[in-house]
């Protein structure tokens, strides 16, 4: 049995895409200064609002729609708590996956297997046939070529823009930006909201592309390894890229592993993809001095305006 | 305009009122999220916290489930609670659960068909054992490479459902069972089997009939909530972790090691996982299965914040949380709320107990700030 390294790429790079939106929805929350442990939770509310609204509208366009905004208003819930209600970041993030998790279930009953419509390639069907550059490149749907731009744009805002010089200023300390005048508990709710229509958006992707159903629980995990990508990524959006197709390919591969029947055991294969993220961390976070250096000093930190 | 002017300390009072309030505000959204799925939200809620104790006719049946549903909570509770305390996060108890069940499970059927007396008391050694070093992985991983424990705990519950799954269907599947999946049947098995107390006692009906199916994993919660206090109460490693979460520095120029910390409050609370597993898979669950786990190690984390990481205060919020379980398959049954309502139920109280902690830590001002 032979591993076809074409079909390989191209499954990586949909596999990627879910959780490549959600970390950089993450990233661009944590540069601002707030953990948000949420994200499992609005990925899933995207998926299940993704999928209802591609079923009864037949538009995947709305669906998408849909999707961030399930995901942006369940992360209305963290922002409001967090930044009006001083609450506890790690304790509310984990309440937004179990109520996520209630809740898209609540609202999915009756839609496993429900058709939705199939969405169109944004380029014409003629350049998939040019071998290999074909499929790798030019046969993905709008929102996988969108996901590749956002890294671009968001490593360009962040690093160039006034937004993003206020947005690292927030995450670096807010009590110096407060003092300059600026709106840190606005700046953090913007940003908050920004991080759950990605993740919201990652989650529809998954139902509607990758999977094409709404299964209970679908996300499996896959909010937590965007966490996992952006400490991966040292709070750089570019290796965020690189540590999704890393995550992508190892699911892809060990499904195929598995599907030829290797002689490695099926619950390894299952468990990979885990595994390889926890080695990846361990990797990545044993350098303490460059973990310091490169995580918002204010991360997790509740900024209350005392003056 | 609603000023918030921070607490020198925490309001003791606002801590002890605000879970309540939160319950009380939970039944008035859950209502409302009721209501919109078509159902008389009074009958509901009543259904929910009412009917399962005091209905003529359910009460029967649902008071002995009480106690076997709150066990696993609370002793999963008690655990966590040590390590949110000193602000260590193990969010993975449920994966810790599993290899606990898994381990006390393989012990116990490897010495199949023996009835020996020593069987039960080695699955639970061997329970304890699996949650700790379940629990070991995250926690030396942030002692010796500085990893973030809250990611590898949750990332390692993955990994310790696809080894359930390939135990329940291969390794530890019953060689008698026509190539079902799934394990012998542990409960019906004497020396394996985690037997229901009264029982043996010859008790039926005692306590309104709480305690008829309470099997020594109820036992073993009520001791955790005993011990969890005295240890908080009067011993030194109670104090240091209380330490730890509120001055770090301090807790260090005191001669508390934070690694040593890391270890104790991920250990202990792995073992305990592993416990409350064990206790699962030899009674209530009776074989390992690949649903063997039904998140209580998730639960646990809302239990041991609506406790306010209190040992008495856990006691009742995980016999509240497991009312909303009973209370929630009798909605099912009598009015056909769909099951996930439950969980949504149960994370809308976490939020609103947290939404209202500001109250124990802030005033709130009403009225313009006055000039200093």
């Amino acid at each position: 049995m032979i591993i076809d390294p074409v079909t390989l790429i191209v499954a990586l790079i949909t596999i990627s895409t879910p959780v490549l939106l959600a970390a950089l929805g993450e990233l661009v929350v944590e540069k601002s200064g707030v953990l948000n442990l949420g994200v499992e939770g609005m990925m899933i509310m995207g998926a299940v609002c993704g999928f209802v609204v591609a079923h009864h509208s037949g538009s995947p366009t709305l669906a998408f729609i849909a999707g961030m905004a399930g995901g942006a208003c369940l992360s209305v819930i963290f922002a409001v708590l967090t930044q009006f209600l001083m609450s506890n970041q790690v304790a509310t993030g984990l309440a937004l996956t179990l109520f996520g998790l209630g809740l898209a279930a609540l609202l999915g009953v009756g839609y496993e297997g429900q058709p939705i419509p199939e969405v169109a390639k944004p380029l014409p069907e003629v350049l998939r046939t040019i071998p290999v550059i074909g499929p790798i490149l030019l046969g993905h749907d709008l929102v996988t070529y969108l996901a590749v731009a956002a890294v671009f744009a968001i490593a360009y805002v962040l690093k160039h823009t006034r937004i993003g010089l206020i947005i690292r200023a927030v995450g670096e300390s807010h009590d110096a930006a407060h003092a300059l005048g600026y709106k840190v508990i606005r700046i953090r709710f913007a940003a908050i909201v920004f991080g759950g229509a990605m993740a919201g958006l990652g989650g529809a992707f998954l139902s509607i592309v990758y999977v094409e159903n709404w299964v209970q629980g679908m996300t499996a995990g896959a909010g937590w390894i965007a966490l996992a990508l952006v400490v991966f990524a040292g709070w750089k959006s570019g290796r965020v890229l690189f540590g999704a197709w890393l995550f992508g390919g190892i699911a892809a591969l060990q499904l195929r592993l598995q599907a030829a029947e290797v002689s490695v055991p099926v619950a390894l294969l299952d468990a990979s993809p885990y595994i390889v993220t926890i080695i990846v961390l361990v990797i990545m976070s044993s350098d303490r001095a460059k973990t310091a250096i490169n995580a918002p000093a204010a991360l997790g930190k509740t900024f209350h305006a005392t003056g | 305009m609603i000023r918030l002017e921070k607490r020198p300390t925490p309001s003791r009072a606002w801590a002890l009122s605000t879970p309540v309030i939160a319950v009380i505000l939970t039944m008035l959204a859950g209502g409302l999220m009721f209501a919109l799925l078509g159902k008389d939200p009074v009958e509901v809620i009543r259904i929910i916290f009412w009917d399962p104790l005091f209905h003529e006719r359910f009460a029967s049946f649902s008071r002995p489930q009480l106690l076997v549903k709150a066990g696993p909570l609370i002793l999963i509770a008690i655990g966590l609670s040590l390590g949110f305390r000193a602000g260590i996060w193990n969010i993975g108890a449920e994966g810790q659960y599993i290899i606990g069940a898994l381990a006390g499970a393989s012990f116990g059927l490897a010495l199949y068909p023996s009835e020996h007396p020593l069987i039960f008391p080695g699955m639970i050694v061997a329970g304890l054992l699996g949650g700790f070093l379940w629990a070991m992985i995250p926690a030396v991983l942030k002692t010796k490479a500085n990893t973030n424990e809250i990611l590898v705990s949750l990332l390692l519950v993955y990994v310790a459902e696809a080894i359930l799954a390939s135990a329940a269907t291969s390794w530890l599947r019953n060689p008698d069972g026509q190539g079902f999946p799934g394990s012998r049947n542990l409960a019906r098995h004497p020396g394996t089997d985690n037997p229901v107390v009264v029982d043996q006692l010859g008790l039926e009906g005692f306590a309104g009939g709480f305690f008829d199916l309470a099997h020594y994993g109820v036992f073993a919660a009520l001791a955790a909530v005993i011990a969890a206090y005295v240890l908080f109460q009067k011993h030194l490693f109670g104090y240091q972790i209380k330490l730890a979460g509120q001055a770090p520095r301090a807790a260090r120029f005191s001669g508390v090691s934070p690694a040593r910390m890391v270890i104790l409050c991920l250990g202990i609370s792995g073992a305990l996982a592993g416990a409350a597993g064990v206790f699962e898979v030899s009674g209530p669950a009776g074989q390992v299965t690949i649903d063997l786990n039904v998140g209580y190690g998730f639960t646990a984390i809302i239990v041991a914040f609506l406790g306010r990481l209190h040992p008495i205060g856990i006691l009742f919020a995980g016999l509240l949380m497991a009312l909303t379980y009973i209370g929630g398959e009798l909605a099912q049954l009598l009015l056909q709320v769909p099951a996930p309502a439950i969980q949504a139920f149960q994370g809308m109280l976490l939020f609103f107990l947290l939404a209202l902690d500001v109250l124990s830590n802030y005033r709130v001002r009403v009225g313009r700030e006055a000039k200093a």
